[in-house]
């Protein structure tokens, strides 16, 4: 059985899922529209599924070009040479997938392709997508669901640069979990920028949670003390902190940031639980260096991949997760409370291929077929 | 993960082929591999490094690279001035208008930094035109977007236009074009909401507003960190709007900048000025040069020295290199230097502008910050003046009371009068050797 085959069955009950998640949606959809007075449930309900196609149509559009490139490049390179090595090189990179890992990528493909004496691409072509999905797989040392208590105080800690999106992020987590029936609180860390206090006020009254603040240009560690004391004394079970952009060469800013941790940690010992980071999406390599320097000071455990619309095709992600072992957690779409979407990785890469996928089984069985005849 | 520059990378090519004794056109080619492979590391645009790498290529050919005994570094230097050249040559001034008022109306993402450079901008404008700006607060979609821009407003004490967030921003603009007229305010800065090129009701918004107050500068802020995506972003927003400028933000970050060159290929409007800072002071012009060289991770030596020249006064230092000279550098003058380069600005961001320091191993976890200057400045002014000229007096009970009236630790103390030593022994060695090129910072007066 060859690997892309495996790989189908590996994703295939997912794939099933999906369809018939789809197919479940397109009745209630035909349902809403017949039924002229909807329940507010049920159009709650209707508005998350449309969100959900919003979400798969931008994902949708990064695979299509994705795959789109890696079919024209087939097409226009036929042989295996350094021509096509760096037209491939350039789909991977155009999809901002890191560039060390891009060339680790390119390298390892060249190395294959002289070791099997491979001429044609499209003999190449099934070990392209073992390599990103080994790539993918190779680092896995953090869980991709959210450490979430069951009972007793969650603590996230939400960072990143400047105008990333950590603010939004926090609304829509905040959102999430207080439709999951938890009680939220957040912590207004930002005590720098100007209006982001009110910001995340604002945030709080459209979500209605809690917001601990102090007034601007106080020490975002005190107010981190007075939002992780009255969380415990309120019975809080999530708080999330939002911290001030910081770029993550500015060491003492970075400081600023682990004594914040510190002083979270001296009350509730095991916290933080989670420390997001929060991407641009149209971030390019230079997000592999924010992963890096977060990670060192807040050991981030996962990544928000916020502003993912329609051009931006977050290959970062790949890297990230090649080189730092980081999986991404949620991904953000717009400035709507629910655009923050829970973030399939593996569902992602696989999709990247799918197309090529379903084309080598049809190969499989064509060869399988003549197999049979003769 | 270290970056390294285009130097590094056709060095290590170039020690391949020098041993082969003459450069051949394949040989180009693999040069220019790695040119292409600098330029895509830096987040360049994959189509626009193709369109460059054979403008470069063609001249390299043309020219005497394959004659030359140092082919690698013709070839730096026709990237450079390719790279340049591509970005605008000089520094271009902003637009502003013949017959007051000057509108300028800055677009962009979210959380590109927008509103942060509105305010930076009437800043500069004031400062250095003597202007009378008015921001307007155009952003009625993001929480508290009005409210981030009447803090900045404060900050830097310049009016700002709001009508809350129920009103329409053409609205908006129409009448604060009229207020500004009423209250002879002479420019005018509107700030817009962050929307994503391919939001069309968003972007039509965007027209309208620029039909109503007809401005002088449509400024596109990007973020310097911007990937692949950035040829999209200046792309639309430029069809739309015909962009007359661009500030690239966050530049004080370690990215490498590659959008920069994308936007400029793409739109072919200049790049005006670079964010530096989350402070309002933290606007610069933009150095074409300067920019190619961060583009290749070649370093900023320029803007270093500029902003030595700017900090150090020329007699002192001439004061300095005749102490340094006849060996009379006393932990006094050790202490005028860390003055000096705390004037200089963020030690790890001088650090980051100098050529090859991207090379040296562990430099980006060292923390460089200004408390370490402090630490060190404490303990020198708690010594005497007396100790101050002669360290040697320093005994047990003496360091013990230095190291408790700066409130560091007696290691510490050891620590700095250890390295004062061996930068003395580095002086000594630096003046008595004679015909050897001068350290660059011995002239500058950087302490180490």
């Amino acid at each position: 059985m060859s690997f892309l085959k495996r790989l189908k069955d590996r994703f295939q009950p997912n794939k099933e899922n999906k369809q018939e998640r789809a197919e479940q949606t397109v009745a209630e959809q035909a349902e809403a529209l017949d039924d002229g007075l909807i329940s507010i449930d049920e159009f709650e309900e209707w508005e998350q599924e449309r969100i959900g196609y919003k979400f798969k149509a931008g994902l949708e559009k990064s695979r299509e070009k994705f795959q789109t490139e890696i079919n024209e490049l087939m097409a226009r390179y036929r042989t295996v040479d350094e021509d096509f090595f760096e037209a491939l090189e350039e789909v991977l990179i155009g999809a901002d997938v890191g560039f060390n890992t891009v060339m680790e990528l390119t390298d390892e493909l060249r190395h294959t392709a002289k070791v099997k004496n491979i001429t044609e691409t499209k003999d190449l072509k099934e070990t392209i997508v073992e390599k990103v999905v080994e790539i993918y797989e190779r680092n896995d040392d953090f869980p991709e669901t959210m450490n979430i208590q069951e009972d007793g105080l969650t603590v996230i800690l939400v960072v990143g640069v400047n105008g990333v999106g950590k603010t939004t992020s926090i609304g829509k987590l905040a959102h999430k979990y207080k439709t999951e029936g938890k009680n939220v609180m957040l912590a207004a860390g930002d005590t720098f920028r100007a209006g982001a206090i009110n910001q995340l006020r604002v945030w709080g009254e459209r979500v209605d949670v809690d917001v601990i603040s102090q007034s601007e240009g106080s020490d975002p560690a005190a107010v981190m003390f007075d939002a992780i004391n009255a969380a415990k004394k309120r019975g809080t079970d999530v708080l999330i902190c939002d911290t001030a952009g910081r770029l993550q060469n500015k060491g003492n800013l970075m400081n600023e940031l682990s004594k914040m941790k510190k002083v979270i940690q001296r009350t509730v010992p095991e916290a933080p639980h989670e420390s997001l980071l929060v991407l641009d999406a149209t971030t390019g390599q230079n997000a592999l260096n924010q992963a890096k320097s977060f990670k060192e000071v807040t050991d981030v455990s996962g990544i928000v991949l916020a502003k993912l619309d329609g051009t931006a095709k977050g290959g970062i992600v790949l890297a990230i997760k090649n080189e730092l072992g980081i999986p991404v957690k949620f991904v953000g779409l717009g400035e709507q409370l629910d655009d923050l979407q829970e973030f399939n990785a593996e569902n992602y890469v696989y999709g990247l291929f799918a197309d090529m996928v379903s084309h080598a089984e049809e190969l499989d069985e064509d060869s399988k077929t003549a197999e049979d005849d003769a | 993960m270290a970056f390294e520059g285009l130097g590094e990378r056709l060095q290590a090519t170039m020690s391949r082929i020098k041993s082969k004794g003459k450069v051949t056109e394949a040989d180009i080619k693999v040069m220019m591999r790695e040119v292409r492979l600098a330029l895509l590391e830096a987040d360049v645009n994959f189509k626009v490094v193709k369109q460059f790498i054979n403008q470069v290529k063609e001249r390299a050919l043309g020219s005497d690279v394959m004659k030359s005994l140092t082919p690698g570094q013709q070839v730096i230097k026709i990237v450079k001035e390719e790279l340049t050249a591509l970005m605008g040559g000089d520094n271009q001034k902003i637009n502003l208008a013949q017959k007051p008022p000057t509108v300028i109306m800055m677009v962009g993402l979210q959380g590109s930094g927008k509103t942060t450079t509105a305010g930076k901008l009437a800043l500069h404008l004031r400062k250095n035109f003597n202007k009378k700006p008015l921001m307007v607060a155009g952003d009625i979609y993001r929480p508290a977007a009005i409210d981030q821009l009447e803090t900045v407003g404060k900050q830097i004490d310049v009016p700002v236009f709001a009508m809350g967030d129920k009103v329409k921003p053409q609205q908006i603009v129409t009448e604060a074009m009229d207020h500004a007229k009423n209250e002879h305010l002479d420019t005018v800065i509107i700030d817009t909401a962050g929307r994503l090129h391919i939001d069309e009701a968003l972007m039509d918004e965007l027209k309208d507003i620029k039909e109503i107050a007809q401005p002088d500068e449509t400024m596109l802020v990007v973020d310097s960190m911007t990937g692949q995506d950035a040829v999209n972003v200046a792309e639309s927003f430029n069809d739309l709007l015909d962009i007359t400028g661009v500030t690239l933000t966050k530049l004080d970050g370690d990215t490498r900048g590659g959008a920069a060159l994308s936007i400029r290929s793409v739109t072919e409007k200049p790049i005006k000025f670079a964010g530096m800072s989350e402070k309002m002071d933290g606007l610069e012009t933009f150095h074409p040069e300067r920019m190619a060289q961060r583009i290749l991770g070649m370093g900023d030596m320029m803007s270093i020295i500029e902003k030595a020249e700017e900090t150090v006064d020329e007699d002192e230092q001439k004061e300095l290199q005749q102490k340094i000279k006849d060996q009379s550098f006393t932990l006094d003058d050790f202490l005028d230097q860390m003055d000096q380069v705390k004037n200089l600005g963020p030690l790890d961001e001088l650090l980051k502008m100098m050529p090859g320091a991207n090379k040296v191993k562990g430099l980006d976890k060292m923390q460089m910050s200004g408390n370490e200057i402090d630490h060190v400045q404490a303990i020198i002014r708690s010594m005497t003046m007396d100790e101050r000229e002669n360290p040697a007096k320093l005994n047990a009970s003496r360091k013990k009371r230095i190291a408790k009236g700066s409130g560091r630790s007696l290691q510490e103390v050891n620590r700095l009068l250890k390295q004062f030593d061996e930068m003395k022994k580095m002086m000594k060695q630096m003046t008595s050797k004679k015909g050897r090129k001068k350290n660059p910072f011995g002239d500058m007066g950087l302490p180490f």
